[in-house]
């Protein structure tokens, strides 16, 4: 069964579309990630242009992150206060990004660039996160008690000024750093065309030492707002925004976060960042492969996008 | 467009192009037969409508070709129907192997070439006239003129340009390029038939069928008729919506999805 979609102009295979919404829905409520990275790729594969695909995938995002973080904002998962500070500093970050990203653009070579730095980045926070949980693992299955608070010690950063209680995430410390993890995310997001969520549930995890859920709880609030305004901003300024794939991606997606989320809470705090932090890795080498290995095809045909 | 835009500067090559182009047109004249016959055309739709549950469609187009110079009239001639999409630009980009990393690292932009293409005939089009007279009327998939951008000028190049060769390749996988030298049938000697195949991905917009009847390796008719694909119904209006209010459809949608993911929450909600 097809469904024809207005924007994207072409029909699509409706359950082909609603399991590929199901299948990263559910990563999605599971490790406080959008899902964009995984989605995008998926939806340019069934012949959707890549245009509509990245514009379309906004609303997706926002509709299964919703339905992931109202269920940790139930089990007082969601850090309200920390989601604010962060993304005061991610909407300045953005704007950086979209300026830095047309700068890149006009030098040339941004395609390899974004990849190779993509793939960079997403590789070391998978291995160190892969590590880490490993040895948490080990170390909970040998017996000796677990450490009290989370691993590593107070870096010197925590001590800045303008400190700030998070309450739910039981933290007390400065809202400069918070403030620059913000921004770093808001400006990789714009640069590389993600939702952040795989940055920064590490870096909530591991930087400022929140705790495991509530990182992810976080991290889909903070997807939540941006995808809505992503939404907004691609449909104003490309006009790309395909509601019926929008919606057809959301049936399956928010079902699938119900499931991921649930999932997610059960699950012990460094089997969440072990299996993060292999789904990252994977990401990472599968970016590095498509980089490395011969395409079926070398030549590939787009049409030049008309601006409006 | 034209399909030999000479622009400014380019020299000595623009000057032997305009020869060889004027050249050709003289020729058309001397080898073109006066127009012997008259063809007639019908289109089975004037508009193909897509609604949600369009997968593509299939257009009829009948034809009869009138002797006007009492030739004889089983002397069967020969029809090739091209069917042009709008005009688009489209980029073919080439991937090449770059200190071990797989890049793009060359592209050709061909320019206002047509969305959908399709060539129709009753038999192979190259055993239909001299190759002269087949390029000249654009008469075959690889014989149509695809403009490129070639370091400032603009010019179609060699069919076995591999940028062109894959371009026509990938096309014709996509579905929107297609050849079929069967696909024009005579249900009389002067009576014929083209089934032409719109595939759910066609570009929205106005279409045009060319159809050329050739006698004797000649070109003896030449006639147009044109349709339209178009969105109706819900699909026009969301189309519409996005195009003309996108600051409140992009409201709508965010909206939307926020309501659903609700939804969604409240269904599998565990109490």
């Amino acid at each position: 069964m097809t469904i024809y979609l207005p924007i994207a102009e072409l029909p699509v295979a409706i359950f082909t579309i609603l399991a590929m919404g199901l299948a990263v829905g559910f990563i999605s409520g599971m490790f406080g990630v959008g899902g964009g990275f995984l989605m995008t790729p998926l939806l340019i594969f069934t012949g959707v242009p890549p245009a509509v695909a990245v514009a379309s995938v906004s609303p997706y995002m926002a509709a299964s992150s919703l339905s992931g973080a109202l269920s940790y904002w139930r089990k007082g998962l969601v850090d309200t206060t920390l989601a604010w500070v962060l993304l005061s500093g991610g909407l300045v970050g953005t704007v950086s990004g979209v300026l830095l990203f047309l700068w890149l653009r006009s030098i040339g070579q941004v395609d390899l660039a974004i990849r190779l730095s993509y793939m960079l980045l997403l590789g070391a926070i998978g291995l160190l996160m892969l590590v880490e949980s490993v040895r948490a693992i080990l170390r909970a299955r040998s017996g000796a008690p677990p450490s009290v608070r989370r691993p590593g010690t107070r870096p010197a950063f925590m001590r800045l000024p303008l400190k700030m209680r998070f309450r739910r995430s039981r933290i007390y410390i400065s809202a400069l750093p918070v403030i620059a993890i913000g921004y770093v995310i808001g400006l990789l997001g714009a640069v590389l065309g993600v939702g952040g969520g795989f940055i920064l549930v590490p870096a909530l995890i591991y930087l400022l030492r929140v705790p495991t859920q509530t990182s992810v709880g976080t991290s889909l609030v903070l997807t939540l707002v941006t995808m809505a305004a992503a939404t907004v901003l691609h449909a104003v300024a490309n006009g790309t925004v395909d509601a019926v794939l929008a919606l057809v991606m959301m049936i399956g997606g928010t079902v699938g976060a119900q499931f991921g989320a649930r999932t997610g809470q059960t699950l012990k705090a460094e089997n969440l960042r072990l299996l993060l932090g292999l789904l990252v890795l994977s990401v990472a080498l599968r970016v590095g492969a498509e980089l490395v290995t011969a395409p079926g095809d070398t030549f590939a045909v787009t049409m030049v996008e008309t601006v409006r | 467009m034209s399909p030999l835009h000479p622009s400014a500067g380019a020299g000595p090559a623009w000057f032997l192009r305009f020869a060889f182009l004027t050249l050709a047109l003289l020729a058309s004249f001397v080898t073109a037969p006066a127009r012997a016959d008259r063809l007639v055309l019908s289109v089975s739709q004037q508009t193909v409508s897509i609604s949600s549950s369009f997968s593509g469609a299939e257009l009829v187009l009948f034809g009869v070709a009138e002797a006007t110079d009492g030739a004889p009239i089983d002397d069967a001639p020969d029809v090739v129907v091209t069917v042009r999409g709008p005009a688009e630009d489209f980029t073919t980009w080439r991937k090449a192997q770059v200190l071990g990393l797989w890049v793009n690292t060359d592209s050709r932009t061909f320019i206002g070439v047509p969305a959908f293409l399709t060539v129709l005939s009753n038999r192979p089009t190259d055993e239909m006239a001299s190759l002269a007279i087949l390029r000249r009327e654009q008469i075959g998939l690889a014989r149509n003129i695809f403009v490129q951008r070639v370091s400032g000028d603009f010019a179609d190049v060699v069919p076995s340009d591999p940028f062109r060769a894959a371009f026509l390749r990938l096309q014709s996988a996509h579905g929107l390029y297609e050849e079929n030298p069967k696909g024009v049938t005579f249900l009389a000697p002067r009576v014929f038939r083209a089934e032409v195949r719109i595939p759910g991905a066609a570009p929205i917009g106005a279409y045009q069928i060319e159809v050329k009847l050739l006698r004797n390796g000649l070109i003896s008719a030449t006639e147009q008729a044109t349709f339209e694909v178009r969105k109706i119904g819900f699909e026009q209006r969301v189309a519409e919506f996005a195009l003309n209010d996108a600051l409140l459809y992009g409201l709508a949608v965010a909206l939307g999805s926020l309501i659903v993911g609700f939804i969604a929450n409240i269904l599998f909600r565990k109490e």
